[in-house]
């Protein structure tokens, strides 16, 4: 598989057909790279615990979406922020090599890792040679 | 959706944002990093600030990171976390996207006056350090008693 094949490359849905306010909500940062089994994508989502975490596979759209949650004191006054929302949204369009029905999905501080494995069939088989 | 998450907390983020855009109309970028040395660290991780009566709250938002890793020091109001998110980059894999940071980095905040650079606490959970400073007794808001 190479970087310019276009079947297995996931295209990042356009947030226009995403809808709803967008403005609202945090992107996270992502890696995403291919082996030969599959494609890997680790996305940045600090705050965000599993129960919190919301990944969805519909047609061959994936979506991942998170609550953010902080301790906070209940009489806190804001003196700053860069994290402005406490949504984390963001979508990707999948290609129909991928197993969708087989992703793993582990979160560790904050960090979202998708193991999405290439079909069985469309994997690289090593083919041996018999000698007689 | 919002489950796990109180109205007061969903709120306390939107004032946040709503309190730093204000701020940012009527004296440029924010409270804070109007400090020169608020200048380094490119962003990552990134911040919020609240205060209390009794103490200031930082939250820095730096995640897969080992928190033995992090140096986070104090001197008068002025505090420093620096550390290093090593990411590994898997060889022989077709990389499409890699927005995630990748290597040092340091962030300086000017504090208000009168915190306590005794009692810091710093707590690592889900990829966020929480950082808490207490307010020296002096500086603590008083009620005046009307004799």
């Amino acid at each position: 598989m190479t970087d310019n094949n276009p079947m297995t490359k996931p295209q990042e849905t356009p947030a226009a057909t995403q809808g709803g306010d967008t403005a609202r909500v945090i992107r996270p940062l992502v890696d995403i790279f291919e082996d030969d089994t599959g494609i890997t994508l680790q996305a940045d989502m600090p705050g965000v615990t599993k129960d919190r975490l919301d990944i969805r596979v519909e047609k061959d759209t994936l979506s991942i979406a998170g609550d953010l949650k902080i301790d906070m004191p209940e009489e806190v006054e804001p003196l700053y922020a860069d994290v402005r929302s406490h949504r984390y949204q963001r979508s990707f369009s999948l290609s129909r090599e991928l197993a969708t029905d087989e992703i793993e999905a582990s979160l560790h501080n904050g960090v979202l890792i998708l193991r999405i494995p290439m079909r069985k069939e469309l994997q690289p088989r090593k083919i041996e040679v018999r000698v007689d | 959706m919002y489950a796990g998450m109180s109205d007061i907390e969903k709120d306390l983020l939107e004032q946040l944002g709503r309190m730093d855009r204000e701020t940012d109309n009527l004296y440029g970028p924010g409270l804070l990093p109007a400090s020169l040395r608020m200048m380094a660290g490119k962003g990552f991780p990134a911040i919020n600030v609240g205060a209390t009566a009794n103490q200031i709250d930082i939250y820095l938002f730096a995640p897969g990171i080992d928190p033995k890793a992090m140096d986070i020091s104090i001197q008068h109001n002025v505090l420093i976390v620096a550390g290093e998110r090593r990411l590994i980059t898997e060889a022989g894999a077709d990389y499409y996207r890699k927005e995630r940071y990748d290597g040092p980095f340091r962030r300086v905040l000017t504090l208000p006056d009168g915190v306590d650079p005794d009692r810091v606490d710093a707590r690592y959970r889900d990829g966020v350090l929480h950082i808490t400073v207490g307010r020296l007794e002096s500086s603590k808001p008083r009620r005046i008693e009307v004799k």
